[in-house]
């Protein structure tokens, strides 16, 4: 450690914060990278399992590889051999658990840290004035590492080839490093960590879509199973990710992408410290009014000032996005005329109802924004967590306010929101395609939407069990139980899950729209799923302690 | 009338720990009630249950006639807590949450509200994460006395304030009381609790140790006596009840149970007194006599 002078001071103390990191991340990150390896050496087993013999992968590929909607949930298919099918399957799902463990561990080790004022006593300390950002950097981009060298192991393990090995857990470890960069920038953006995450998290989300557009518009070989992503994919680091091609031609100048990023965000993050007061974001606070308007003074007031900045925020990006997929759709189509075969399969994937090719991209999108609008559940409903914990529900309740109101308040906020959302992406996506010539309309999608809704809802009627029965592990468990969602719902075919498992995600039952037909079955016993749980939850609560 | 406050064997335990262990308060209707005890005695704990923020696990508490966990609600119409750990929402101002915390609770006296931003000097424009410590409590206590209720609950309420901020809390906690609220003081200043309580409990291990007027509690325990004579005093080292005897030539001070004062006097009588001082035990020293051993116990381990 240096003396207290010199530019070295700077990032003093920097190795005694890694420690401290290190020692409070034991067991999350751990977590997270286990996670990892279990889903990677999952893919690679049941592949082997399912696909022994190169020609039923050639068969599979060619039956999925022409739908621009599973290329957005997939991927761009790089061959045909073993390796290049466990790429298709988990590659981009664990690109985005990288990007998410970095964000989140970014964030925790810096803004958080600030925010909950333990940095200003740390800063007290013998610590230099990087050396916040300089640990933080340095146990997220080792925990990168780790996951990437992690992956590489499992599927060396798996019987799979060296290269692509290497190249899998690289591209895994980069697109991480990236997002490193990324949340790093937030964090000294935002002024609350709850900010900043949400920030970081939405770029996740925003270039998973945009990756998802330059996937489906991609170009195919001519052996009708390879894609490349088309140029809207070289705009994402998790595109990035995808063209480092592991078990295909891997393109290993593409690793220098993400770590490019990682230094320009890393600069600019130091420079952001280096300009602004501890504890401050970068716009300073203003007088705001010296009394409270009669919109804010109920618990609904309360609720909605406390997520107005974040529920807008998804509202219009989720319209943002919505609107960016709706140009896609003529040409989508157009890519579809010259290849019969395609519709011939999207119609049967439809469940034959003759739903044209962009229709089944629409709702293959539609599914992204409904785990979006249960994502902003489970992040909006968690306030009820950290109002408890912070000590602003103890004030709000020994007011005459009941713990029931307090709750429903939050709940009927966050449901609002999520049809708000819902409806923006489905409005953006209706009026771009018709503006583009597209025949959709608006009201089918923004029906298709919120026909996503139910199963939102149902997440947060989890949310408000969990938190109900088990406060202190609300927040974990509400995570889990929309990862596990996502794991059943979404990717349930990709790990070879029985129907009856898959059945038991939300996003199992929302119909296809606007490719397939409505049906109002399942949408009904979403939302009274909904209902039970949250009734059970708020008995819960009504009956326990209030727990800091 | 009933008291504000009855609480009888009140029990509460987190997990193996035992927080409150048959604690007794009664506050009556009108009185400024002194709530005293070191950290982690089960004081919050105490409020907490009495605000039906957590649950009673045996003992009966009442609370202006109700019972305060199922009647939450209702209850909480008449009363006004400040919490010791004031928190408030970063991105809303001083003057919203006050607003706030005023109209969830029934609403507040516009015109009493302004008078204790003057009084307390708080600037109602600014957010609420650019407050200091004592800058939010003085946000919990104008949206508390701001309010027209019958019971205030403070915990700790003055722990940030400066002493121009402690006149001032003493001044308004004075004029609730003499419009007949009642107020119960979790308080670590003594002097506050003195010029302010007429009657005080003290807790020690979730558990009632003393509870009286600030009188009986002196009347209870020991005077401190300072007295002067024309030559050496002999012979109180054998009084019963005099304890911490320090003899200096002609001078001697002891300290002696109030109740053995009278004999003490009659043998000073035979001595050519001076000079003599008597003073009763100030609040701090009947505090420190009820932990001072628990502090010998704890530097002794």
């Amino acid at each position: 450690m240096s003396d207290a002078s010199g530019p070295m001071s700077a990032y003093a103390g920097t190795g005694r914060l890694v420690r401290l990191a290190l020692r409070r991340d034991r067991v999350r990150l751990p977590v997270w990278i286990a996670g990892a390896v279990v889903l990677a050496a999952a893919g690679a087993a049941a592949v082997a399992g399912e696909f022994p013999d190169e020609a039923g992968r050639v068969a599979a590929l060619r039956g999925v590889g022409g739908n621009p909607a599973v290329l957005v949930m997939r991927g761009t298919p790089v061959g045909t051999d073993l390796g290049a099918l466990v790429n298709f399957r988990n590659l981009l799902s664990l690109l985005v658990l990288a990007a998410l463990m970095s964000t989140f561990a970014m964030v925790r080790h810096t803004r958080q840290n600030e925010e909950t004022g333990r940095a200003e006593m740390i800063g007290a300390g013998s610590v230099g004035r990087h050396a916040g950002l300089t640990a933080a950097l340095v146990v997220v981009a080792g925990a990168d590492v780790l996951l990437g060298a992690a992956l590489t192991a499992a599927l060396l393990g798996a019987g799979m080839p060296l290269d692509g090995s290497l190249a899998f857990g690289a591209a895994c470890a980069a697109t991480g490093l990236a997002f490193a960069g990324v949340a790093a920038v937030a964090a000294q953006l935002f002024q609350s960590s709850r900010a900043a995450n949400a920030a970081a998290a939405t770029a996740v989300g925003v270039d998973f879509l945009v990756r998802g557009v330059g996937d489906a518009l991609g170009e195919r070989a001519a052996d009708g199973i390879r894609v490349t992503g088309a140029w809207p994919s070289w705009s994402s680091p998790i595109g990035w990710g995808t063209h480092v091609r592991p078990f295909g031609e891997e393109a290993w100048w593409v690793l220098a992408l993400p770590v490019a990023l990682l230094a320009a965000c890393t600069a600019a993050a130091f420079a952001l410290v280096d300009r602004r007061d501890f504890g401050a974001g970068l716009i300073p606070d203003r007088p705001g009014p010296a009394s409270g308007s009669r919109a804010l003074l109920s618990p609904l007031g309360l609720a909605w000032r406390l997520n107005r900045g974040a529920t807008l925020g998804w509202v219009i990006g989720c319209g943002l996005a919505g609107a960016g997929i709706g140009t896609l759709g003529p040409a989508v189509d157009e890519a579809a005329i010259g290849n019969t075969g395609v519709a011939d399969l999207l119609d049967q994937l439809a469940g034959g109802g003759g739903a044209t090719l962009v229709d089944t991209l629409y709702a293959a999108m539609m599914n992204v924004f409904g785990v979006l609008a249960a994502g902003f559940v489970v992040q909006a409903l968690l306030r009820l967590r950290s109002e408890e914990a912070g000590g602003h529900a103890e004030a709000v309740l020994a007011t005459a306010v009941g713990r029931v109101r307090w709750v429903l308040a939050h709940l009927v906020c966050t449901a609002g929101g999520a049809a708000a959302l819902l409806v923006a992406a489905g409005a953006g996506m209706g009026l771009t395609d018709a503006a583009a010539g597209g025949d959709t309309g608006v009201g089918p999608l923004v029906g298709a939407g919120l026909a996503q809704l139910p199963a939102a809802l149902a997440l947060a009627g989890f949310v408000v069990l969990v938190y109900g029965v088990l406060p202190r592990l609300a927040v974990p468990l509400a995570w889990a139980g929309l990862v596990v969602s996502i794991a059943f719902g979404l990717l349930g075919d990709v790990f070879g899950l029985p129907r009856a498992v898959r059945d038991l995600s939300p996003f199992s039952h929302v119909p296809a729209l606007p490719a397939a037909e409505m049906t109002a079955g399942p949408l009904v016993a979403l939302a009274a799923v909904a209902t039970a749980l949250a009734v059970a939850g708020l008995a819960s609560f009504r009956r326990r302690d209030l727990s800091p | 009338m009933t008291d504000a406050i009855a609480v009888s064997g009140l029990v509460k335990t987190f997990g193996a720990t035992r927080a409150l262990d048959g604690l007794d308060l009664t506050v009556g209707t009108g009185e400024v009630h002194g709530f005293l005890g070191p950290n982690g005695a089960g004081k919050t704990t105490t409020i907490r249950v009495l605000l039906g923020l957590l649950r009673a696990d045996a003992g009966r508490v009442r609370l202006l006639g109700g019972d305060p966990w199922s009647e939450a609600v209702r209850l909480h119409r008449r009363l006004a807590y400040v919490p010791g750990d004031v928190s408030l929402w970063p991105n809303l101002t001083g003057g919203e949450a006050v607003d706030l915390l005023g109209d969830l609770r029934g609403g507040l006296d516009g015109a009493r509200r302004a008078e204790l931003l003057e009084r307390f000097r708080l600037d109602p424009a600014k957010r609420c994460r650019t407050y200091s410590k004592g800058n939010r409590q003085k946000v919990a206590l104008v949206a508390a006395f701001a309010s027209d209720v019958e019971l205030f609950i403070l915990d700790e309420p003055t722990s940030g304030l400066d002493p121009l901020m402690e006149a001032a809390f003493q001044e308004t906690v004075r004029e609730v009381s003499a419009r007949g609220a009642t107020v119960l003081l979790s308080s670590h200043i003594f002097s506050e609790v003195e010029a302010l309580c007429s009657r005080v409990s003290i807790i020690r291990d979730g558990v009632t140790v003393e509870s009286g007027t600030l009188a009986r509690l002196r009347h209870l325990t020991r005077t401190s006596v300072t007295v002067e004579a024309a030559g050496p005093i002999t012979g109180l080292a054998g009084l019963p009840g005099v304890h911490d005897l320090l003899e200096e030539g002609t001078r001697a001070r002891f300290d002696v149970d109030s109740e053995r004062l009278p004999e003490v006097l009659r043998h000073l009588a035979g001595f050519e007194v001076r000079s003599l001082t008597s003073r009763p035990p100030t609040l701090e020293e009947l505090f420190m006599r009820h932990y001072g051993d628990a502090v010998m116990e704890e530097a002794s381990r």
